[in-house]
C-alpha cells in the first residue's frame, strides 16, 4: 500500500500520459479488493463511527469524570428512570443493588451484581443513554455517569475519577461469574418412542390465569400485570 | 384514452344496475342500499370491503348466488401495494403490555396460529427492537468495515448491491421466546407463547465476499456488528461464524426489508438468536477479541442456579410447537382431525418430528413437509382421531445432529428457571374434551 502511493508520483514526474491513465488499474490489486466498490474509508471517517470500548480499555477517548460531577448529570439525564440511587423504577432497570442475589429465587442482575466488565458500562452510556436521547452526552459527562453508578454500587470510591487509565482498572464484582463457552446442549435425550413415562401430572395450567392479552380484534392494551 | 376508460366504467355499471333489476326486490334494496354504486353509477373502488361484512351476516351459501358473483369488484390499483382481505383483520402481531416498560424497547409477536407453510409475511414477522425502529432514509445511509483489515471501505446501499447476491431461507427466534414461561404455564396462546420466530427468504450479500473485499489481517478473529438505531446495537461474532453463512441482507421474501427487519439492511446469521442479527447495519469492525459489549454481557447471557452464567450462547438449539390445535384453535368436531405444527433448528436441517397425545408416553413420527431445509422453519403433520376425551398434546423435534428436544422439566432441572433464555423445551397444549385448548405444564 505504501509502495503504491509512491508509484504514481514517481510515475508522473517520468512517464506519458497514456501509462498514467492506466496507473488506477495497476494499482486495484493492492488498494482496492475484487470488486472495487464503494470508497476507502478515511482515517477521519472511521474516528467518528468507531465507538466501541473493549474491557482492555481500546477504544476510550481523552477526557474523565468524577463521582461527584457523574450524580449531577445522572439526576439530569438519568434518575428519572433509573431512579436516583439506580434503583429503578416501573420496569426500568435497575442499576445498583442485588449483591449476592445471583443464586436467590428473585435475582437482581445490576451492574454492581452482575456485570463483568466496567468498560461495558462506558460504552453502552456512550452509545445508547439516555434512554430519550441517546449520544448526547459529552465524553466527560460519560465518563462522570460511568463513575457515579460504578460508586452506586460501592465499586469505586467517592473520589474515583474515570478516565481511559483508570476505568479498564476497575475489577467488577462478577467478573469471574462467567463462563464464554457454550456448554449445551445440557439434556442428552434418546429418542423413545413407547411406554416413556410411567405417569403424566399436570403441574400448572394457564388456564383463567387472566394475564394473556386478547388473540382477536384491535391490540389490547387492558391486561397491564 | 381516460374518456374511452370512463365510458366502459359507465358502461359495467349499467350492466351491473341492469343485473340489479333482476334480483328479488328486496335483495335488489340491499344491494344498491350497499354502496357499490353512487349517484353517478360509478364504480366505488373500496366499496366491496363496505358489503362484505353484510354479506356475511346473510347467508351466502347455495343455493343463494352471493352479491360478489352478480357485481363488479375494485378494479386493478385500488391497493396499489397490496393488503390483506378486512376479514383477516385479526391476523396481526401483538404485544404482551405488561412485558416491558415502553414500546419503544419492546418486542411483538408473530400470529403463528394463522399461519400456513413456513414463510411469514413481511407484516407479520415479530419485532423486537431496543430503541424503536428508526425510518432509514437509503440514499444516507452508509456501511463501514473497518478495523483488521487492509482496505477499510464504505459503502452505500448500491455499492452494495453490485456484489454477487445470494437468498436463503432462515428463521430469526429471539432467545427469549417462550422465556415468560420457566416459572409456571402463564400464558394462554401460540402467539404469546411462541411468537419471537419468524422465517423469511432473505437476499443479501455473503459476509464472506464483503470481508475477503477488504482483507482480513492474519489477527483478525472477531467481527462487531453495529446497528445504526438509537441503541447503536452491537454484538460480537467470531469470524469463523461471520465467514461461514452469515449474510448482510437487503430483501426479504422478494422485496426491500420491511423497516421493523432492519431496512435498508440487516445482518442475518443463521441458526443464532435474534439479538445477533444486528438490524439498521452501519457498521463491521474486525478485531482480535470479543468487545464485551452489553447485549453479550449484561443481556442475552444465561444465569445458573448456581450463579454463574453461561455467555456467548449463540445457537438456538431445536425446537417444535403444534400449531393447530392451539389455544387460539381449538377443535371444533370429533373423528379425523390434522395436527399440525412447526419445528426448527439453529444446528441444521430438521431430521424427524414425533407427536405424542399422551402427555409424552407414547410418540408417533409426524410426516414433514418440504421443503426441509437447514436452519429454516419446517412444518410436519400428523393425522389424528379425536375421540372426544381430553389429551396432552405435545411435539418433539429431532434435528440432524441427533439432539432431541427436551421437557421442560429436563431443563429446569439443568438451567433453573432463572436465565431467561433459551428455552426450547417441549410445548404441552391440554385438549379439553369441549375441544378447547389451554396451555399446561408436566411436572
Amino acid at each position: 500500500m505504501f509502495s503504491f502511493h509512491k508509484t504514481p508520483r514517481l510515475l508522473a514526474s517520468t512517464c506519458c500520459g497514456v501509462i498514467l491513465a492506466s496507473m488506477p488499474i495497476l494499482g486495484a490489486a493492492e488498494q482496492t479488493g475484487y470488486y472495487g466498490y464503494g470508497e476507502s474509508a478515511t482515517d477521519e471517517q472511521i474516528a467518528a463511527w468507531d465507538i466501541d470500548v473493549r474491557p482492555d480499555g481500546m477504544g476510550l477517548p481523552e477526557g474523565s469524570g468524577s463521582v461527584d460531577e457523574g450524580m449531577a448529570v445522572f439526576e439530569t439525564h438519568c434518575a428519572s428512570c433509573h431512579g436516583a440511587f439506580g434503583e429503578g423504577m416501573g420496569r426500568y432497570p435497575k442499576l445498583a443493588g442485588g449483591d449476592g442475589s445471583l443464586t436467590e429465587d428473585r435475582p437482581e442482575k445490576t451492574v454492581g451484581s452482575y456485570w463483568p466488565y466496567a468498560s461495558t458500562l462506558w460504552d453502552y452510556i456512550h452509545r445508547a443513554m439516555p434512554f430519550f436521547a441517546p449520544q448526547s452526552l459529552t465524553d466527560d459527562q460519560v465518563y462522570a455517569v460511568t463513575a457515579y453508578v460504578l460508586n452506586l454500587n460501592y465499586i469505586v470510591e467517592a473520589d474515583f475519577v474515570a478516565n481511559k487509565e483508570t476505568l479498564p482498572q476497575v475489577e467488577m464484582p462478577n467478573h469471574d461469574g462467567f463462563i464464554w463457552e457454550d456448554p449445551r446442549p445440557v439434556v442428552n435425550n434418546e429418542r423413545c418412542m413407547e411406554d416413556c413415562k410411567e405417569e403424566v401430572t399436570v403441574s400448572d395450567s394457564a388456564a383463567g390465569k387472566n394475564l394473556t392479552p386478547s388473540t382477536t380484534g384491535p391490540l389490547d392494551e387492558g391486561i397491564t400485570e | 384514452m381516460l374518456g374511452k376508460l370512463r365510458r366502459l366504467n359507465q358502461d359495467a355499471s349499467k350492466i351491473a344496475l341492469e343485473e340489479s333489476e333482476r334480483l328479488p326486490s328486496e335483495e335488489r334494496r340491499r344491494f344498491l342500499r350497499s354502496g357499490l354504486f353512487t349517484a353517478g353509477g360509478a364504480m366505488v373502488g373500496g366499496a366491496l370491503a363496505g358489503i362484505a361484512p353484510k354479506a356475511l351476516a346473510s347467508t351466502q351459501f347455495p343455493p343463494e348466488i352471493p352479491p360478489w358473483t352478480r357485481t363488479l369488484g375494485a378494479g386493478v390499483v385500488t391497493d396499489p401495494y397490496g393488503v390483506p382481505s378486512p376479514f383477516e383483520k385479526d391476523v396481526i402481531r401483538r404485544n404482551v403490555p405488561w412485558l416491558t416498560a415502553d414500546k419503544v424497547s419492546s418486542i411483538s409477536f408473530t400470529p403463528l396460529q394463522h399461519l400456513k407453510g413456513i414463510i411469514t409475511p413481511n407484516g407479520l414477522f415479530f419485532e423486537r427492537h431496543h430503541a424503536g425502529r428508526p425510518d432509514i432514509d437509503p440514499q444516507q445511509h452508509r456501511l463501514m468495515i473497518h478495523g483488521l483489515v487492509d482496505r477499510p471501505i464504505i459503502l452505500s446501499m448500491e455499492d452494495l448491491q453490485r456484489f454477487p447476491s445470494v437468498s436463503q431461507i432462515n428463521f430469526i427466534e429471539c432467545p427469549a421466546n417462550g422465556g415468560m414461561e420457566w416459572r409456571g404455564a402463564q400464558l394462554n396462546s401460540l402467539q404469546f407463547l411462541h411468537g419471537m420466530v419468524s422465517c423469511a427468504e432473505w437476499t443479501g450479500v455473503r459476509l464472506s465476499t464483503l470481508l475477503q473485499e477488504v482483507g482480513i489481517k492474519p489477527e483478525g478473529k472477531w467481527l462487531l456488528a453495529e446497528g445504526a438505531d438509537g441503541a447503536a446495537m452491537t454484538r460480537s461474532i467470531p469470524l469463523e461464524k461471520a465467514l461461514d453463512d452469515v449474510i448482510v441482507a437487503y430483501a426479504q421474501n422478494g422485496e426491500a426489508l420491511r423497516r421493523e427487519q432492519g431496512y435498508p439492511i440487516r445482518l442475518v446469521v443463521p441458526g443464532w438468536e435474534g439479538n445477533t442479527h444486528v438490524k439498521w447495519l452501519r457498521r463491521l469492525e474486525v478485531g482480535d477479541k470479543p468487545w464485551m459489549q452489553r447485549e453479550e454481557t449484561s443481556k442475552y447471557t444465561d444465569l445458573m442456579p448456581d450463579g454463574t452464567a453461561h455467555g456467548f450462547t449463540w445457537v438456538m438449539e431445536a425446537k417444535s410447537v403444534i400449531t393447530s390445535p392451539c389455544p387460539e384453535m381449538p377443535l371444533k368436531n370429533k373423528g379425523v382431525c390434522q395436527i399440525e405444527g412447526l419445528a426448527w433448528s439453529g444446528s441444521g436441517k430438521v431430521k424427524a418430528v414425533d407427536v405424542s397425545v399422551d402427555g409424552g408416553q407414547n410418540w408417533q413420527q409426524a410426516q414433514l413437509r418440504e421443503p426441509v431445509m437447514s436452519k429454516s422453519l419446517t412444518r410436519f403433520s400428523l393425522e389424528w382421531k379425536w375421540d372426544g376425551n381430553p389429551a396432552l398434546l405435545q411435539s418433539r423435534v429431532i434435528d440432524e445432529t441427533g439432539y432431541v428436544q427436551p421437557t421442560l422439566a429436563q431443563l429446569k432441572q439443568a438451567r433453573g428457571t432463572n436465565s431467561i433464555y433459551h428455552k426450547n423445551a417441549i410445548q404441552t397444549w391440554k385438549v379439553n374434551g369441549d375441544g378447547s385448548v389451554v396451555n399446561v405444564q408436566l411436572s
